[in-house]
Parts: structure tokens; sequence; C-alpha cells
């Protein structure tokens, strides 16, 4: 956060700052959000155990709202990734070569 | 209607094309066009093997039976694709900084290139993969019996189809995985042609489905109703068959030897990842989204009793629909193909470069030139081994009955595979994991998968039904199905969690346990911090002459051309005008890497040690080294010790001359004084000599005059010279002492009265006689002279006017001390320390002595092992005799 006000508080100053720029800043946050997706992935897809079976009369969740949940988790996921790939990819075209390798490479 | 013999037609062209493509793909790639066969889209569909027959017919039978937990199949990958970022970017990354060519090699270089697990995790992917190509032969041979049963030629026969099918998929696998020896080059080809395989099995299965929901069910409404009105209509999964099944297929995603050949050995580029981590889920989605509405169609229209996992055929069949029956089959023949060759190239690989090879090394031992061609060794091998491991895929079949359903059987396979998993992921993350742990912790996770999984489900003749039943030896709690007694697991869900827990366990405990080589040590660093330092820090030593054997064993591994290509390389690289490289650690290294492309990194490490002798890195070498070290230290020691000897003995020497250059000069000096003394008494007696015979008339008292005067000088000579024979004898050593016994009292009784004989001057001696009755044992003339000496120094050159000399004895320390003292002025500080030297004399030549006295003294008294001293402050001239008494005690 103090990163993030600072950055915005100046937006184009010569001044080099000690917390990194906007740009390397959003990437670094990307990543970690690319490295969480795994975990939100495992906890969408465990939570259809929660639903309650055929065991209790009535209540029991119609497989195609099933099918819509998983698929459309599924395709989030897809989606989160694609976004997250292309993101990845712009921003490194725009970063210069060396921090580009600090960053994707190690 | 399609006959079979459209089908079969239709299946040869298919194969043609597939031919085609890969051809015209390698000769692209050969000819450096076609940047798009590198693209990251042919590496995403490439991937699509992981979708086989099995996914292709079974998901929907899986679907018919259980609802959606065939989805769980397709998610894990998914979620093993979305984290690229923690495990697949390593494992890449891994693969192609080492030359990976299969899941053993990269198993064995991890664990310090042991083939012992090399050979386990072959023998585990072979186990493994024949119940799974079993599968792929069930799936092609039922779908041939569909169409065979509207045929009306009856030429079909279920058994013979199996065989041929087989034969056929062997023929095919061996022609397309073969055609190169490079396990680790990328196989453009074939990549290729599965890349057009996942299209059409995807193209096919979609289009079954769009003319499910569309064509018969009327629109994604209708079917939603029918969906819900079916008899899987609810959600109804076991929540243990569910996690276990995700978990299964993630574990399995990676650690299939097919999965392991495209995602890391035809890796081109690590950015591809990046794609395929959204794309390949992508096309996972594609392939299960029709499924569940094929399935439930399937169950609405097919009679009851039809095999669910045929729907995806029987379905359009029923709706008279052939062509598109005919798309659904060749989706389903491609799904069969693509997995079969890239698993027969997969296996026969490791098959080839972890247990042939080796037995073939071990054959050739000793000499460094490889003889024969290595090349068409290991082609052969893996062609065979193509053709043995569709043997056993078929022999699986016939034994297992081929009424499994299919995901059971693909589900075996994923268990079975799955137990290299910590082995991998600890390799890959934690530098403690050792090979003694991995090879443990992988036999207890392989005993088990075969026990409670694999031979039960072989049927009785494998497993009796009273040990599935009452346990080996009637021991209940060792039940296959219900270890530790924990009964009413689903067998699936409880092979797993047994055999992968136990596996980890007896892993980490074990890795914990034993210690690791030196070589694994240093892989185990590369793997794990892969990130930071890809170069490889191992060495080889090695010699010129090497070079030779090298470069002839190399041509029969990589084949002429590009062998001597890298070699002329490295040359250039090097500098050297030779065309042979030096063998530098570097270039051994980068060929270790060169070969192990092609034979694996066990088995190149093996070659190349076979002729360079030896990795450098060894616990012998390194002891050696230590030895040599220990041995050079101590060397040097040895060199320091001498080199002190020897600074010590140049010390003395110099000292020697020193004394040496002092002793001439003593010399020098000491002739000169000899005769100065001598021409003085001589130049008296030869100038009164020369008065008395030239000089007439000498009066006779005159002549008495001179004469005696000529008597007192050569007296005096004669005593000069008496006094230096003596000096000279007691310098040189060579005098020899008259030792006898007496008392000082009576020494120096003699001494006294000898010394004041003749004289009459008068010198007082006092003596104290009591405390001079003291044995001696020593020279006692010598002794008494040196007294006599003292003495009658004190008489001549004391200037009291009445001149007393005290003589007292004592014993200071265990030494006779005896002091001589007169009451006279002394001897003037400047000259106390010349006095015992020759020729000194204090005070003139007023008594007429030659100045040897004191100085035979000091020799006497060294001879005698006692000293002779002055003593300063006395009052007058004070001398101290000093002798031991421990010495006479000690002669007594």
């Amino acid at each position: 956060m103090t990163a993030e006000e600072n950055s915005e508080a100046k937006p184009s100053g010569p001044r080099p700052s000690v917390f990194l720029e906007r740009q390397s800043y959003r990437r670094r946050r990307l990543t970690d959000a690319a490295r969480l997706l795994p975990f939100l992935g495992a906890a969408l897809f465990a939570l259809p155990l929660l639903w309650p079976g055929q065991s209790i009369e009535g209540q029991a969740v119609p497989l195609s709202s099933a099918m819509f949940y998983i698929f459309a988790c599924w395709g989030g996921l897809i989606l989160v990734g694609l976004i997250f790939g292309v993101a990845a990819r712009r921003l490194r075209t725009r970063e210069d070569p060396e921090t580009d390798t600090d960053q994707w490479q190690r | 209607m399609a006959t079979l013999n459209i089908l079969i037609l239709v299946c040869l062209g298919y194969v043609v094309l597939l031919f085609g493509v890969a051809f015209a793909a390698d000769r692209m790639a050969a000819a450096g066009r076609g940047r798009w066969l590198r693209s990251p889209v042919i590496y995403t569909l490439s991937l699509s093997i992981y979708c086989t027959a099995w996914t292709f017919y079974g998901a929907v039978g899986n679907a018919a039976r259980s609802g959606l937990e065939f989805v769980t199949i397709y998610l894990g990958p998914t979620l093993v694709m979305v984290s690229w970022w923690w495990g697949l970017r390593k494992l890449v990354r891994v693969g192609r900084s080492q030359r990976v060519t299969s899941i053993a090699d990269l198993l064995s270089s991890r664990y310090g290139k042991s083939n012992t697990l090399a050979v386990c995790v072959t023998i585990l992917a072979v186990l493994g993969g024949t119940p799974y190509i079993a599968l792929q032969l069930q799936s092609i041979t039922l779908s041939f019996s569909i169409f065979a049963e509207a045929d009306t030629s009856g030429l079909y026969r279920e058994g013979s189809s199996v065989f041929w099918v087989a034969a056929g998929l062997a023929m095919f696998a061996i022609l397309f995985g073969t055609r190169n020896l490079d396990a680790n080059e990328r196989h453009h080809g074939v990549v290729t042609a599965i890349a057009l395989e996942s299209v059409v099995k995807l193209f096919a299965l979609l289009a079954v489905g769009i003319f499910v929901v569309w064509g018969v069910a009327g629109g994604m409404g209708p079917m939603m109703d029918r969906i819900d009105a079916s008899e899987i209509g609810q959600w109804n999964v076991d929540a243990g068959r569910w996690t276990t099944f995700i978990f299964l297929s993630a574990a399995a995603f990676v650690c299939l030897p097919r999965m392991f050949q495209v995602m890391i050995v035809e890796n081109d580029d690590e950015g591809h990842l990046r794609t395929a981590a959204w794309a390949f889920p992508l096309y996972l989605l594609l392939m299960s989204l029709f499924v569940v509405p094929i399935a439930v169609v399937g169950l609405d229209l097919l009679p009851e009793g039809s095999n669910p996992d045929l729907f995806v055929l029987t379905v359009p069949l029923s709706q008279g629909n052939d062509w598109l029956a005919m798309l659904s089959f060749i989706g389903g023949f491609s799904s069969a193909t693509s997995m079969v060759i890239v698993t027969a190239m997969a296996l026969s690989t490791m098959v080839s470069n972890h247990v042939v090879m080796p037995i073939w090394l071990s054959t050739q031992e000793g000499s460094g030139s490889i003889s024969g061609d290595v090349r068409n060794i290991v082609l052969m091998a893996r062609r065979v081994s193509i053709a043995v491991i569709m043997a056993l895929g078929y022999f699986y079949y016939s034994l297992s009955g081929g009424g499994t359903a299919l995901s059971s059987i693909g589900l075996i396979a994923f268990a079975g595979i799955s137990q290299i998993l910590p082995a991998l992921v600890g390799g890959l993350f934690w530098r403690g994991a050792t090979r003694t742990g991995a090879l443990v912790g992988l036999s207890v996770g392989f005993v088990l998968w075969i026990y409670t999984l694999l031979l039960p489900g072989m049927g009785a003749a494998w497993m009796p039904a009273s040990i599935l039943e009452s346990g080996p030896f009637g021991l209940g709690w060792l039940r296959p199905q219900a270890l530790f007694g924990i009964e009413g697991i689903d067998p699936m869900v409880h092979t797993v969690m047994w055999s992968l827990s136990l596996n980890t366990v007896a892993f980490c405990v074990t890795s914990l346990l034993s210690f690791p080589s030196p070589l694994e040590r240093l892989q185990g660093a590369q793997f794990v911090n892969v990130f930071d330092h890809s170069a490889a820090p191992r060495g080889w030593t090695g010699s010129v002459a090497q070079s030779e054997d090298l470069m002839i064993m190399t041509q029969r591994i990589l084949g002429a051309g590009p062998a001597q290509e890298f070699f002329q390389a490295e040359a250039e690289q090097q500098g050297g005008r030779s065309r042979l490289p030096e063998p530098t650690p570097g270039f051994l290294n980068r060929l270790e890497r060169e070969l192990s492309g092609s034979v694996g990194a066990a088995t190149a490490h093996a070659m190349i040690g076979q002729i360079v002798g030896g990795s450098s890195v060894s616990v012998e070498d390194l002891l050696a080294v230590a030895d040599e070290s220990a041995q050079l230290l101590e060397y040097s020691s040895q060199l320091e010790v001498k080199s002190a000897e020897l600074s010590r003995t140049a010390r003395k020497l110099r000292e020697a001359n020193t004394k040496l250059t002092q002793v001439s000069e003593q010399k020098d000096s000491f002739l000169s004084q000899v005769s100065h003394e001598l021409r003085t008494p001589m130049t008296s007696i030869r100038a009164f000599s020369e008065i008395m015979r030239d000089t007439r008339g000498l009066s006779g008292t005159e002549q008495t005059r001179y004469a005696a005067i000529i008597h007192d000088e050569a007296l005096r000579l004669t005593r000069l010279l008496d006094d230096l024979l003596d000096l000279s004898v007691l310098e040189s050593g060579q005098v020899s002492l008259n030792v006898g016994d007496d008392s000082l009292r009576s020494v120096l009784d003699r001494a006294v009265s000898s010394a004041l004989a003749g004289t009459d001057e008068k010198l007082a001696v006092r003596r104290s006689r009591a405390s001079e009755r003291i044995p001696l044992h020593t020279d006692l003339d010598r002794l008494g002279q040196v007294f006599i000496n003292l003495i009658s120094n004190a008489r001549k050159y004391c200037e009291s006017p009445e001149p007393v000399l005290t003589i007292s004895a004592h014993d200071v320390g265990g030494r006779l001390v005896i002091d001589f003292t007169d009451n006279g002025s002394g001897i003037p500080p400047e000259a106390q320390s010349m006095v015992f030297e020759k020729f000194a004399r204090v005070g003139g030549d007023k008594a007429g002595g030659a100045g040897l006295g004191l100085a035979i003294c000091r020799e006497i008294m060294q001879r005698l092992g006692g000293e002779i001293s002055y003593l300063p402050g006395q009052g007058g001239a004070a001398f101290r005799v000093s002798l031991p008494l421990a010495y006479q005690q000690a002669a007594q």
C-alpha cells in the first residue's frame, strides 16, 4: 500500500524512489496473483463437496447446476490465466530487458 | 452403413495422412522453415495426448455411471497447468539444462546419476504403462466391434482384431518414434502429427456433442432439463473419490512418461508454458463440455445394458448419422494412436537408455574405445522394447479379460505412475532428498500399488479370493483392499492414500537418515537451485590422448557429421589449431550433456567415465585429494624442519668461522708477541756476547758481569720457552692429568713455601687452616702450580709497604672456592678483562715475567674442570679459584 501511494504521489518525478516503479510493482503483484491462482482453483473445485448429496431428499443439487458451477469456475480460471498471460507479456515487453530477466527468469 | 472394410481403409488413410504430416514437418524443420512448428499452439496441442482413447470414450462412460466424477480427471491437470509458476517452470528448466530424456533420466540425474533408480522408474513406468496400452487396445477393439455388429460379412473376430491392432500400433510407433536417435532432439514431425490428432479428436467430440445437444435434444434449455431428469441428474459425488482423483490426475499429469516427453523433453521454449497455462485447460474444458449431454442422451436413447463407454459412437449410429460416427471413430483412433506412439517412444527411450545400454556397456568393459555401432544398438533396443511393451499391453488385455470399465484401467495406471511423485517433487524442492530415500519410497509405493490395486484388478488367477477376503496367511490386517483393518474405503482411494502416504513417509525418513554421495549433492544443488545456476560445476579431467577416443565414441552415438561438427566447434572455441579439442572439464561436461540427449544421463556419464577414467568427483577421489594434501602438508613440514636445521647449521658454521678468524688473529698476534718476547733477551745476549768477542782487554769482573747477563737472559728465554711449551700443551688438550688425593691444606702449604722460598721479599700469608681440611681428588701438582703462580704474583706485584695475602677457602653451592686476596692497589678495571690473556702484563715489565702465568693458570683450571676469575672490589687484587666438589665426590 505504502509503495503504491508513494508511486502515485510522484507520477513522473526524476528523483529515484526507494520503492518500485508503479509498473514493476503492478507486475510483481500480478505474479503474486498468478501464483495464488491454483489455490483459488483448488478451493473452488473443493466447494461442491459441501453440497448436500442425494441422501437428503429434495435438497440435492441438480446436475445441470453442478455442471454450470464447475464449468463456470473452470472457465473463470482459464480466463484469469489468459489475462495474466497477456498482461505479463505486455508488461514484459514494456520493461527494459535487465529487470525483465530478473523478474521472469527467477 | 459403414462397413468394416471402409473403416479399415479410413484408418489406413488416416495413418498415411499422419505420416505425411510428420514427414513434411520434419522436412520443414530440417530446412529451417516453419517457425509455427515451434509455436506455443503446437506445444499446447501436443500436451493433449493426455486425452487418450480412455478420455475420449471412457469419460462418457464414467459420466453415465457416476455423473460429474469424470471431470476430476481434467481438473487435476488444469490445476497443475494453472500453477505452472510453482512447478512446471522449474521442471522444464531442469529438463532443458540437464538435457533430460525421460522421467527416469531426470530422477537418475537428480539422484547422482544412479542407474538403479532409473531402472526402478523404468520398470514402474512400463508396468504402469501396460494397463494403459491395454486400455487403448480395448477402446479400439470395442469401437471396431460396434461397426462389426452392423457389418454382415462376419469377418470380424475379437481376439485376432486385438492382436492386429496391437501389432499395427507397434509398427506405427516403431516407424514414428525411432526415426532419429536423439531423444532429446525435438521430434517436430511426431509433435506436429500429435497436434493434428488432438485437433481431430477435439473436433470429433465437439461435433458429436453439438449433434447431440442441438440435433437430438433440441437446444441448450431442453438439454439441461433432460440432464436433470436423467438417472444421473443430481449432484452425487463421493468426497473421497472426488479429491483423490483430482490429486491423482494432477500427479499423473506430471509423472506420466508420455506427458513428460511432450511437456519437458519436447519443450522448445519455456515461454510456451505461459500460453499452455491457459490454453491447455481450455482444451480440456472443451473436451469435457459435451460429455454429460452425450452420456445423458445415450442413457435415454439406447437400450438397457448397452456399453456407456461407446456412447460417443453408438449415439450417432443409432441416429443413423454414419459419417458422424465415422468421424467419432477417427477421433477415438487418433487418441489411441497418439498416446501409443508417444508412450512407446518415451518408454523405449527409458528401456534402451537405462536397461539395455548399461548391460551392453558392461559387456564392453575395460576398453576405452567403443566398438560396434552404438547408434544401431540403441535404435534396435528401442524398436525391440516398443514391441515388448506392446506385447505386454496385449497380454494384460487378454488376462484382465477386457471387461473392466475403461476408466478404472486408466486410474490403475495413474495410481502406479504417481508413485514417482514424492521422489520427483522432493528432488526438485528439497536438497536433502537422497537416492536411497527415493529408492525406498518408490519401492514401498510400488509394492503397495501392485498388492492393493494391480493384482486384485487382474483377476482371481493373480490374486486368490481368499487373500482378498481374509488376507495373506490369514492376517486380516494385510487384506489388499483393507490395509490395517480399515474397511469400506473405495479401492482406488484406499490404494492412492496408503501407497502415496507410506511412499512419502518412507522417502522422507530414509532421506533424513541416509547420506548422499558428493555427485548426488552437487546434482541436488543444481536441481533445487536451477534458477540460480544452470551451469554445471561438475568436473571431468582428461588428457589430450583421450580426445580421439571420445571422438570415436561420439561419432558412433551421434553420427559422424554431428560429432565432427561438435568437436570442431569446441576446438575453435578453445582457440587451438588442432581439429580435436583439449578434453577440458567444460568440454567433457558439454559432451556428456550432448550424449545424454541420446543415451540418457547415467549411460553418458558411464561412457565418458570409461574413457576418461572416472569423474573427478567421487568419494575416492576426494579422499585421494585429501590424502595428497595431507602428504603435501607433511612434506612441507618436513621441509620446514630441514630448513630450520640448515639455518641452525649455518649459524653454527658462521660462529665457527668467526671463532676461527679470531683464533687465527690470536695466533698472528701470539706469534708476533712471542717473537717480540724472544727478541728482547736474544738482543741482549747477542750484544753482550759481541762485546766479549770483540773487545780486547776486558777486565775479569766485566767479563763475569757480562757472562752473568747472558746467562740470565738465557735463563729467561728458557723460562719463556718452557711456559710457551706448557701453554701449548695445555691448549691443545694433550696434557695428561696426574690425578692424586690430598687435602687442600697440604697443597697450599707446599705452594706457599715454594712460592716464597729463596726470596727476601716479605709477604705475609694469612690462612684459616681449619677451613682448609677439604679432601681433593685432582692433579695436585697442576693445582699447586696455579696456587704458586697466584702467590708469587701477589709477592711480585703487591705494592703495599706491608704486603699481606689472604687465602680463604669455602664451599659455595657445591663448589670449592679459594680466594687469593692481597692488600695492594689491585688491577685497574680496564685491564681486568685482559689479565688472563697471553702476554698481558699489568704495570710494565717490572717483574720480568712473560705474561703467560695467568693464561697458563686459566688453561690448567679449565683442564681440571674448574675456573679462575678476577674478583673486583675486594680492596686489592683478588683471584678466585673454583673447583667442583661434585666432581671429586663423583670421582671417589
